[in-house]
Order: C-alpha cells, then sequence, then structure tokens
C-alpha cells in the first residue's frame, strides 16, 4: 500500500465536527423554522404568557359581578358583560388561566400513566401485555365523551375528578402508541446488551428506550394536549366541565350562546360567544402547527415535495 | 466464459464521464466523479469496492435511473444508440424491465409477498404487451428450468414466503429474464446467502446468462465471487475508477495498491495452539424455541483459555442459538454451561453479576448494538459504571485508555453512533466489551457487515487484543476466510448438531466428513475456473 492510503480506523469518517450544545443546535433549528411553526410559537407563548400573568393582565376580577348586565362592547367593558354582568374581556383572560392549566395538567397525567404502562407492556410480553392491552381495548371501544359524561355525572364535577377521569381515558390512546413504538425499539440488540450486561428495568426503560421513542412521544403530547384541551371545553359547554364561578371558555361560550341571535340589533354583542371559542380554536391550531413541524423534522415525514 | 471477452459482439453500453451527484447536508456531493465504461453484447462486466464506493450508485446510473436524492448531473450515457441521461423518464420507464432488467440485493424484499411467483414473473412481459398471458408462463416456466428451479411446473404457483432465500434470488433473475433484456444488473445478489447456496444461483445465473446471450453488470464486493462471473472486472473507490482489466489479469497481477488491498483479510495468518485449561465448556445441551422448535441437539462445545473457537455453519445451523444458550438469553432444555469449573445458572436474572461481567459479547450488526441516543462516552462509560464503580474523572481517563486501545483517540469522546463509520462502530463495540474486563467475549460475525480492508482492521484489534489481554473468543461466523485468519479451533455445525470439533489445522485438512466438505468447497476462490471445476467435480461425484 502506498502512503496516502495507509489504513487507519480514526481516519475513516473525513470531518471531525465539533459537537454544537444543545442552545447552538435549538437555535439552529429555531432560524430555520417555518413561518407556520413561528406563528405556532409565537401564539403558543403568548397564551402561555397571558395565562401566568392573568391577575395583572386583566381589567376586572376573575368573579367581580358589577350591576350592568349584558353590557355593550367599549367603555368600562372592552368585551362588554355576561348574563349576571361579569367582563367578558377579564373572564376570557383568566379563562386562559383554567383551561389551559387543566388541559396540560391532565394530559401530562395521561402520559406519566399511558407512556409508562406501555413502556412495561411492551418489555413484558407477557400476561402483563395480554391484560393491559385487552383492558385498553375494552376502554377504547366505548365512546370516550359519552364515557367522560357518565363518569362526571356519577363522581360530580370537580376539578380533579375531571383531570383524572379525562387522564385515564386518554391515557389508552397514549399506552397504545408507547406499547407500538418502544416493540420496534425492546428488539434492538442495544436493549439486548443491557440486558446481558443486568441492567434493572428502570434503567432500561429510561436510558435505553426512552431516548428513542421520544420524538413521536413528543408529537403526540401535542395533539393529545389539543383534544384534551377540546374535550373539557366540549364538556364545560354541556355543563359538567368546569364548574362556576371559575372563568373557562367552554362554559362561556354556553353561557352566552344566545346573543348570537341578536346580530340583527347589534353585531358586536352577538360576536362575544365567538371571542372564546376563537381563543379555543386559535391555540388549537397553533399547537397543531408546531407539531406538524416536529414531525416533519424528527421523522423526515412532509406533505408535500 | 471467462476467455471469450474479445470475441463478444458490438457495443451495447456506452457510458462517458459520467458525473452523479447525490444531495446531503443540505448540498449536491459528488457521488460518482467521471467514470466511463463500455459494455458488448453477452459479456459480464463485475463492478467491485467496498460500501459507498458508489457501486450501486453506477449500476443504476447504467439505467439512467437516479435514486431518490440523486441526480446525473453530466456525461453520456449510450444504450444501444440511445442517450439515456437526458432522455424523458416516461420513455426510460418503456426500457426498463424489457430491455434493461435490475436484480436485487434482497429478493425478499423486491418480491410482493401478496402475490405468486409466476404472476410477478411475468408481469412485465405482460404490461408492455409483448406476449399473450398463456406464453409468458410458459416462458416462465422454462426460465425457472434454466435457472435450475425445483419442480419449475409448479414453484411459479408459490408465494414468495413459501420458497427458501437461493429459490427466491434466482426467481428473481428468471423474472428480470422474462422480457429477454438486453442488459441485466445484478446489484449484490448473493451476498444474503449461505454460501452452500451461493454455488447453485451463482451457475444458474451464470448459465442462464451465457443462454440467452445477455450483458450483464455484477455488482459485488466479493472478489472471489466476481471472479466467476465477469469477463472484465472494474474497481471503484469513492467514486473514482482504481482499475480495470480482464478477470485473469487483475487476479494474477492487480495493479492499484487498492486492489491488492482487497485480499488482505486472506493475508493475515495465525498459528493455531490449544490448552487442556477450559474457561468455558457446553455440556450436551438441547435447547429449543417455544415448545416444539427444537434447534439443539446435544451440543457439547469446548472453550480453552485465552484460545479463539470459531463456530462455522450456514444459517440456520444453531451457531447463534448456541451463543444465547451461553449468555442466558436461552435457558437449554437439557445439558449445562460450566464456566471456569462452575455451571452457571441457565436464567439470565439468576447469574450474579460477577458471572455477567466475565462473558461479553459483541454484535453482527454494530449499527442496532449501540443506542444511538448514546455518545461513545456514555457507551463505553456504562460498563465502567457498572461493573467497577468508576465515575466522573476516572471513567473518562479510561474510556481514553480505551479508546487508545481500539485505535481511535478522545475526539470521539462526544460522537454518537451515527457520525462513525462501520469499522468504527464495530470498534467502539469492541472498547464496550473490553471495560468490562471479561474473560470470554463472544463475536457473533462481527466482520461479515463489514468490507474486506475494515474486516482486517478489526480482527488484527481482536488478535492483537487477545495477545495482550489472553481472553477468549467464541467467534461465530459463516466466512471461512475469516476463521482461517483468526481461530485456533474450528467447530463445524449442521442442522442444531456439532458435525465437529478440532484445531484449526485438523479441521482444514482432508478427510473431511460429509458436511465440512461441501461447507468449504463451497467457498469461492480467487480462481477464474473455481466454480466450473468445482461443478464438474461434484457432477462426477453425483454420477460416480
Amino acid at each position: 500500500m502506498s502512503d496516502e492510503q495507509t489504513y487507519s480506523a480514526a481516519g475513516e469518517v473525513g470531518q471531525v465536527r465539533q459537537r454544537r450544545t444543545r442552545l447552538q443546535r435549538i437555535w439552529l433549528d429555531l432560524k430555520k423554522a417555518p413561518p407556520t411553526a413561528i406563528f405556532g410559537m409565537l401564539v403558543v407563548s403568548i397564551y402561555a404568557f397571558v395565562a401566568l400573568f392573568a391577575p395583572f393582565l386583566a381589567p376586572h376580577g376573575e368573579a367581580q359581578i358589577f350591576k350592568e348586565p349584558y353590557a355593550a362592547w367599549g367603555g368600562q367593558f372592552l368585551l362588554g358583560t355576561d348574563q349576571i354582568g361579569r367582563d367578558i374581556f377579564s373572564r376570557l383572560i383568566y379563562g386562559a388561566r383554567n383551561t389551559i392549566g387543566i388541559a396540560l395538567t391532565t394530559t401530562i397525567l395521561s402520559f406519566a400513566v399511558g407512556g409508562s404502562l406501555g413502556l412495561i407492556a411492551a418489555i413484558n410480553q407477557n400476561w402483563v401485555d395480554q391484560v393491559m392491552s385487552r383492558l385498553v381495548d375494552v376502554l377504547m371501544a366505548i365512546p370516550s365523551l359519552i364515557f367522560a359524561l357518565m363518569l362526571l355525572s356519577i363522581f360530580g364535577s370537580t376539578t380533579w375528578g375531571l383531570i383524572i377521569i379525562i387522564a385515564m381515558l386518554d391515557s389508552t390512546r397514549v399506552f397504545r402508541l408507547t406499547r407500538a413504538v418502544s416493540l420496534n425499539v425492546v428488539v434492538m440488540d442495544y436493549v439486548e446488551a443491557a440486558r446481558l450486561r443486568g441492567e434493572k428495568l428502570p434503567w432500561i426503560m429510561r436510558r435505553e428506550i426512552l431516548p428513542n421513542i421520544l420524538p413521536p412521544l413528543v408529537a403526540e403530547f401535542g395533539l393529545r394536549f389539543s383534544f384534551v384541551f377540546l374535550a373539557i371545553a366540549a364538556l364545560s359547554f354541556l355543563g359538567v366541565g368546569i364548574q362556576p364561578p371559575t372563568a373557562d371558555w367552554g362554559s362561556m361560550v354556553r353561557e352566552n350562546a344566545s346573543l348570537i341571535q341578536f346580530a340583527k340589533y347589534d353585531l358586536k354583542g352577538a360576536m362575544t360567544p365567538l371571542m372564546p371559542a376563537a381563543a379555543i380554536a386559535l391555540l388549537t391550531v397553533a399547537v397543531n402547527f408546531i407539531v406538524d413541524w416536529f414531525l416533519q423534522k424528527t421523522s423526515g415525514l412532509k406533505d408535500e415535495q | 466464459m471467462s476467455n471469450k471477452a474479445a470475441a463478444k459482439g458490438d457495443i451495447l453500453l456506452e457510458m462517458k464521464d459520467v458525473v452523479i451527484d447525490g444531495f446531503a447536508d443540505e448540498r449536491w456531493n459528488e457521488i460518482i466523479k467521471g467514470v466511463s465504461l463500455t459494455l458488448r453484447r453477452g459479456e459480464v462486466l463485475g463492478l467491485i469496492g467496498e460500501s459507498g464506493a458508489g457501486k450501486s450508485t453506477l449500476g443504476l446510473g447504467a439505467m439512467g435511473f437516479a435514486r431518490p436524492g440523486c441526480r446525473l448531473t453530466s456525461g453520456e450515457i449510450i444504450f444501444d444508440g440511445i442517450e439515456l441521461r437526458t432522455m424523458p423518464e416516461r420513455k426510460k420507464r418503456k426500457l426498463w424491465g424489457t430491455r434493461i432488467a435490475y436484480v436485487a440485493q434482497s429478493a425478499a424484499a423486491a418480491f410482493n409477498p401478496a402475490h405468486r411467483l409466476l404472476d410477478q414473473t411475468i408481469e412485465a412481459s405482460l404490461r408492455k404487451g409483448l406476449v399473450s398471458e398463456k406464453e409468458a408462463k410458459l416462458d416462465a416456466v422454462a426460465l425457472y428450468r434454466a435457472m435450475q428451479l425445483p419442480d419449475p411446473e409448479h414453484i411459479g404457483f408459490r408465494f414468495p414466503h413459501q420458497v427458501s432465500g437461493g429459490q427466491l434470488q434466482r426467481a428473481m433473475t428468471a423474472m428480470a429474464m422474462a422480457s429477454r433484456p438486453d442488459l441485466i444488473i445484478f446489484d449484490e445478489p448473493t451476498t444474503a446467502l449461505d454460501v452452500t447456496t451461493q454455488v447453485n444461483v451463482l451457475a444458474s445465473m451464470r448459465d442462464a446468462v451465457e443462454q440467452f446471450n445477455t450483458a450483464a453488470i455484477y455488482i459485488t464486493h466479493d472478489l472471489a465471487v466476481v471472479a466467476q462471473m465477469a469477463d472484465r472486472i472494474k474497481v471503484l473507490r469513492y467514486g473514482e475508477e482504481m482499475e480495470e482489466a480482464e478477470t485473469r489479469e487483475m487476479l494474477k497481477s492487480p495493479k492499484h495498491p487498492y486492489t491488492k488491498s482487497l485480499w488482505s483479510v486472506r493475508s493475515i495468518h495465525k498459528e493455531p495452539k490449544t490448552s487442556d485449561d477450559y474457561i468455558l465448556e457446553i455440556q450436551g445441551v438441547d435447547a429449543a424455541y417455544g415448545k416444539d422448535v427444537k434447534v439443539l441437539h446435544d451440543v457439547s462445545i469446548s472453550i480453552p483459555r485465552g484460545k479463539t473457537v470459531a463456530i462455522v455453519g450456514e444459517s440456520g445451523s444453531g451457531k447463534s442459538t448456541a451463543a444465547r444458550v451461553v449468555t442466558g438469553l436461552l435457558p437449554p432444555v437439557k445439558g449445562q454451561v460450566v464456566f471456569n469449573g462452575t455451571p452457571l445458572s441457565p436464567e439470565l436474572k439468576h447469574r450474579s453479576k460477577d458471572q455477567l461481567q466475565r462473558i461479553q459479547m459483541i454484535y453482527q450488526m454494530a449499527d442496532t448494538a449501540m443506542n444511538p441516543r448514546h455518545t461513545v462516552k456514555e457507551i463505553i462509560g456504562r460498563p465502567l459504571e457498572f461493573y467497577l464503580g468508576l465515575k466522573g474523572a476516572r471513567q473518562e481517563q479510561k474510556v481514553i485508555e480505551l479508546l487508545h486501545k481500539i485505535e481511535l483517540d478522545e475526539g470521539f469522546l462526544d460522537r454518537l453512533p451515527g457520525e462513525l463509520s462501520g469499522g468504527q462502530k464495530q470498534r467502539i463495540c469492541i472498547a464496550r466489551a473490553l471495560a468490562a474486563e471479561p474473560e470470554l467475549i463472544i463475536c457473533d460475525e462481527v466482520t461479515s457487515a463489514l468490507d474486506q480492508i475494515v474486516q482486517e482492521g478489526i480482527l488484527k484489534l481482536l488478535l492483537k487484543l487477545q495477545e495482550d489481554l489472553g481472553v477468549s473468543y467464541i467467534f461465530i461466523t459463516h466466512d471461512i476466510a475469516t476463521v482461517q485468519a483468526i481461530s485456533d479451533e474450528i467447530v463445524v455445525m449442521y442442522q442444531g448438531k456439532v458435525v465437529e470439533q478440532g484445531l484449526k489445522t485438523q479441521i482444514m485438512t482432508p478427510p473431511y466428513p460429509e458436511y465440512t466438505q461441501l461447507l468449504l468447497s463451497s467457498v469461492p476462490e480467487m480462481d477464474p475456473d473455481w466454480l466450473t471445476n468445482l461443478l464438474k467435480e461434484r457432477a462426477e461425484k453425483k454420477a460416480g
């Protein structure tokens, strides 16, 4: 062999690159994000800001009642008042805090439960997996909104009751997804290598499997959050969700729904029930934009091209 | 057929200064850097080189096809007077499958599992409206016969999963032949097959090509295989031509240093030694998957301390299952495994941490053996922490030490497996095994996914580590050249039984048991007449 072709193991891959720090990588990704994703992130951060600082941003209190019910837009009340004289604008702001907070807690809980059970099922492919999977099948066979309505009327609609019931129902879907994506990872040689090393189950779950199934789970987290958010709004609209006087977008739509009939007389006033509905829609769309971008980036899936 | 190159027909394919680009890291990179080739009717050209050399890209380029993410940038591709590079895809499609056909490496992935072989074989000719269905079916049967498939009248009615890998590969060649193309591109068609199967597939492909006077480009990384098939050989590296010559010429006197290095694994030599001090003994083991599928029958193997025992056999012979029994992944039905004089518990979870530490494993696919989300430091550091309790700076120190041992350096600490080459990955796996300070390492086909020149590096490293540290190896492989290079003792397995065990020199000298004979004689040699002679010999034996 001539000199230039002397084999060296270290020289096999040409350019040695310095590993970028996590911060640098995030910044690079952000710079390349499409406009939809940037819009989504902007909207979500505004929502988060509003939810966090609601007491400072709202002109009036959450359940503060004024003498003038059904006040028109403008003046002291930016978006008017509702049927018992509460400021709609302030309630919208507090609603962000309640609705998003509850939806987020619910989603986190459903992922904690569904995710860990799904991982356990995928690793132990024996009766444990069978029992859990069949149970999930049964739960998923029942329409979840109706099931939630039934459970809520049995146990009563407290905030924590609502969170736990929806979290349990949604964790079935998380379970399915986690189990399915983990099944592809548990058969890998590196998991076998960890078992041969004598590693314990929690280590294998957390260090070997979880990092490799994270992208689909993060994407699912975004989508699940949207669904939970919509489910809570729907339940509140039906009157079994978040209970008054707590401000919440779903029940605000219901309480002011009748105003829409008076569009002929007061167009602005008729828009009042559309405001919380629009807030729900905007957040859902924004979250979906971010999830789309994330999926595209991590899985290489693209809609067009 | 190797002597007839001069007597072949007119030029069928001519590629001039072809450049093919691939899109990676947000820009176009040249994969093929201006390669020219000519191919006459009825001629077979062998394209060899290691993975990433651009063999497949060039082979597909000869069809005027660029894989997704690639483009045919410049140069001329003239097939029978037609310029393919600039031709619109719609027109090229009419040529593909009728005048130019492609045989892929994995026939199992290339066949549609939902349709019968016969329907898929005649699909192309029917779609182009060349013949009636009845004629096409008759012709397919004739082709199956030409490819020496068993029961050619009825095999077409089977589904792809109902025939063996070798048969499927031949069915795929028959499919490519169905429309009597002028040119066939074979892309590593026998790489996934066992040596014993490979011989038959090679023979039938060669006969078929000769019978129909088809021109072919045969892509492979195995020089011995291409020597049997090709009239001329072209060596590629990094998208550039290294050397082209007639087969015999090339084998006799390779000119380019790179071509010479392709032989290199066959040049490692080790003097076999043995000892009576056994580190591991597998004693009368029966093993089964589930209740009924028995894969090992009364297997006994002894591993002398500080030596290498190679277990050879074709796929399905129980080599890897034996390793699973040793590691405790598959508790045996009968028999036991004795390590350092004490019987090991049959089940993994009942073995002590110390026992686990003493036996380490290196896998065939280094890609899947390392967590793609862990850096090299974490991968090698974990066994150090787990078994030896090393943490922080002392752990890093030791990791760097191990990296030097495997001929890499601290620049690799923060890399992820995806940023390493195949050979480097396998080295990291070796370092991970060494980190546990084992007495026995099980190597499961560790070099079979690697290129010749990288294989040589890994094998040399393993030999050196054995010399320095005195570890013992169980080396599972189906590659006889590797066995020759590294082993002290050889165990031949066939259908779950041990055919024989003994010193390398003893196993490799006649007389052989029948199966060992078949296995050894099936290993391709660097002699272009090897296949012809072998087939003649076997036919004579059958007749006599």
